[in-house]
């Protein structure tokens, strides 16, 4: 007999009703900033690009010509809380797309690595000790640096420098899949290499790689955030949280604001992913709890 | 022999890195320089040799201790690169302390009172800790105890009163991570049987506590601290940046920026070299802590 819709609604209502207040916040604030990057334009108070230079800096909750600026004017005179719903979109967008690159790649150089052994895995072996032997944050600035800002440069700088995450994890676990009795019968039916990689092996990693993405989200957008401070990141002009901070920082005694806000932002926003992810490993995979 | 193999690994990112960067020559010359000027700097340089002769030059001295010169500071790259690291050096080193001030006892605390409000209050820190982005944090010091109490000096470097907010700044994730994993590694430990016998044999809680299992819970923390170590020298590169703290990273970022080849190559090898030999004295630590591990 299967389920009526009204079942199933209400199998999900009971599903969220019983977990806990953390994951419920962690949902909530997801969805709102999933809600702003799609729909920021939408529901933006004001136009986030218009100056006004005769009520620059005006703090939170004034008013100007009739108008509410709820977090005050920035340097410029363009209203904060605006700029805010539409800088959600870039961090999406960047991480999301960054995640989505590096776990693919790291995922399959893990499985090639893990299941060919040999020479091939001592090359990608090396590459990822390599790698994981430079700070992140040391190789992310030298090479957006080298590429120059932009949203393409971005997401590939933030991809070349996590993908080692995941490859290093999927490796070690495709080695002892790879010794799995299902592995051989998959053999003995006839299935190639390929095959056997990406139609055994993998769903058998898939769990592990969607908690390293869960969790990476949030670290993602704090890197990106990190990069847009230092003017490293996408084109100027464009509205991200972490050039808000920066664009604030000459004005810190005259105007707290302009600063901090804006930085609220991505710590609310981490911590949504931050609660989401952690969710997700307790109930996928808690061994990964140690990290 | 892996390490060396990842040490010329290194050295290779860091040479392609720099110099796929951009033309230096156009930074270092004005730009109605003629082509014959440019020229000559380009050879005098060694760039207009093929990339592999200038990768096996660049290693052979690298060996010998030789980086190369700056072409800003006009000082050898080793030497430039090496007057920015006790700055930064301080500046770690006085973060990992904070941050172990903050993480043990809380860390230690929220294990043994568990699920109590104290580990939830511990936790939720924690996790605020992680989320937060660490410019944000230093800002916000600034603000606080810079602008409106004026305790701190909020850029530079002299006294130790310059090292506090921006040690703050980079310790205070650290803290927030090492608090979660020595929480999770106490709790491991709690229920090893060893605890049960020293208990059994008449210990004090205290006893049992400070020899048998903060001992053992610590080998995971002493072996994360040492890969911190390697975060932290890059989170210096954003702590620095707001403190305008003339460090490593301070260096590092206007490097790249001038396209100044030889220092950021400088730069690269010598955090890696710093980070190496914290994995070896953390190894050396886990010996003295846990008398199980010989090294032939």
């Amino acid at each position: 007999m299967k389920e009526s819709l009204v079942d199933r609604l209400k199998t999900l209502y009971m599903g969220l009703y019983k977990t806990p207040f953390s994951v419920k916040l962690g949902l909530f604030i997801v969805l709102l900033v999933i809600f702003m990057g799609l729909f920021g334009s939408l529901i933006a108070p004001h136009d986030p690009f218009t100056q006004n230079i005769a009520f620059r800096l005006s703090p939170p909750l004034s008013v100007i010509a009739e108008k509410h600026h709820i977090l005050g004017t920035d340097p410029l005179g363009r209203d904060i809380l605006s700029r805010i719903i539409l800088g959600a979109r870039v961090s999406l967008i960047i991480s999301v797309v960054s995640v989505l690159c590096a776990g693919t790649f790291g995922t399959v150089a893990g499985i090639i690595s893990g299941f060919y052994r040999g020479f091939l895995d001592i090359v990608i072996s090396r590459i990822i000790d390599i790698q994981l032997a430079i700070p992140f944050m040391v190789l992310a600035v030298a090479i957006a640096a080298m590429l120059g800002p932009g949203l393409t440069n971005i997401v590939i700088v933030l991809t070349v420098t996590t993908w080692a995450r995941y490859a290093r994890l999927v490796r070690a676990q495709t080695l002892s899949l790879r010794e799995n009795e299902f592995v051989e019968s998959a053999r003995a039916m006839g299935a190639g290499d390929f095959r056997i990689m990406f139609y055994h092996i993998a769903p058998n990693v898939l769990s592990t790689v969607i908690v390293i993405s869960a969790l990476e989200v949030a670290r993602i957008i704090l890197a990106e955030a990190a990069l847009s401070f230092l003017g490293l990141s996408v084109k100027p002009g464009t509205i991200t949280w972490g050039a808000m901070v920066a664009d604030g920082r000459d004005y810190l005694e005259r105007a707290w604001w302009v600063s901090t806000i804006p930085g609220l932002a991505i710590l609310v926003t981490v911590l949504g992913f931050n609660l989401l992810g952690d969710w997700t490993r307790d109930k996928l995979d808690p061994t990964l709890r140690i990290r | 022999m892996q390490n060396i193999i990842v040490v010329i690994g290194v050295l290779l990112i860091a040479f392609t890195l720099v110099r796929l960067s951009g033309d230096p020559i156009s930074v270092l010359l004005p730009p109605e320089a003629s082509f014959e000027d440019i020229q000559r700097l380009r050879a005098q340089l060694g760039f207009d040799r093929p990339i592999y002769v200038q990768f096996y030059i660049f290693l052979s001295s690298a060996i010998q201790g030789d980086l190369g010169y700056s072409f800003l500071y006009h000082r050898p790259a080793l030497t430039v690169v090496l007057s920015r690291v006790p700055a930064t050096l301080q500046l770690t080193t006085l973060s990992i302390c904070i941050s172990l001030v903050i993480a043990l006892p809380l860390g230690v605390i929220a294990a043994l009172r568990r699920d109590s409000w104290v580990d939830r209050f511990c936790m939720s820190l924690s996790l605020f800790g992680q989320s937060m982005p660490t410019f944000w944090f230093g800002i916000v010091l600034i603000l606080i105890f810079s602008i409106l109490l004026g305790w701190f000096p909020a850029f530079g470097r002299g006294s130790i009163r310059h090292l506090i907010l921006p040690s703050v700044t980079l310790g205070f994730y650290n803290a927030a991570i090492t608090t979660r994993l020595l929480r999770s590694s106490l709790l491991e430990v709690l229920n090893k049987d060893y605890i049960r016998t020293a208990y059994a044999k008449g210990l004090a809680f205290r006893i049992v506590l400070f020899r048998h299992a903060i001992k053992n819970a610590s080998l995971p923390v002493i072996t994360m601290l040492g890969l911190q170590f390697g975060h932290l020298m890059g989170g210096a590169i954003v702590t620095e940046t707001v403190f305008a703290y003339p460090g490593l990273g301070n260096l590092a970022i206007s490097s790249i920026y001038m396209r100044d080849f030889p220092v950021v190559q400088a730069f690269v090898v010598v955090i890696a070299l710093i980070i190496a030999s914290v994995n070896l004295l953390v190894d050396i630590l886990y010996a003295i802590l846990d008398p199980r591990i010989k090294y032939k």
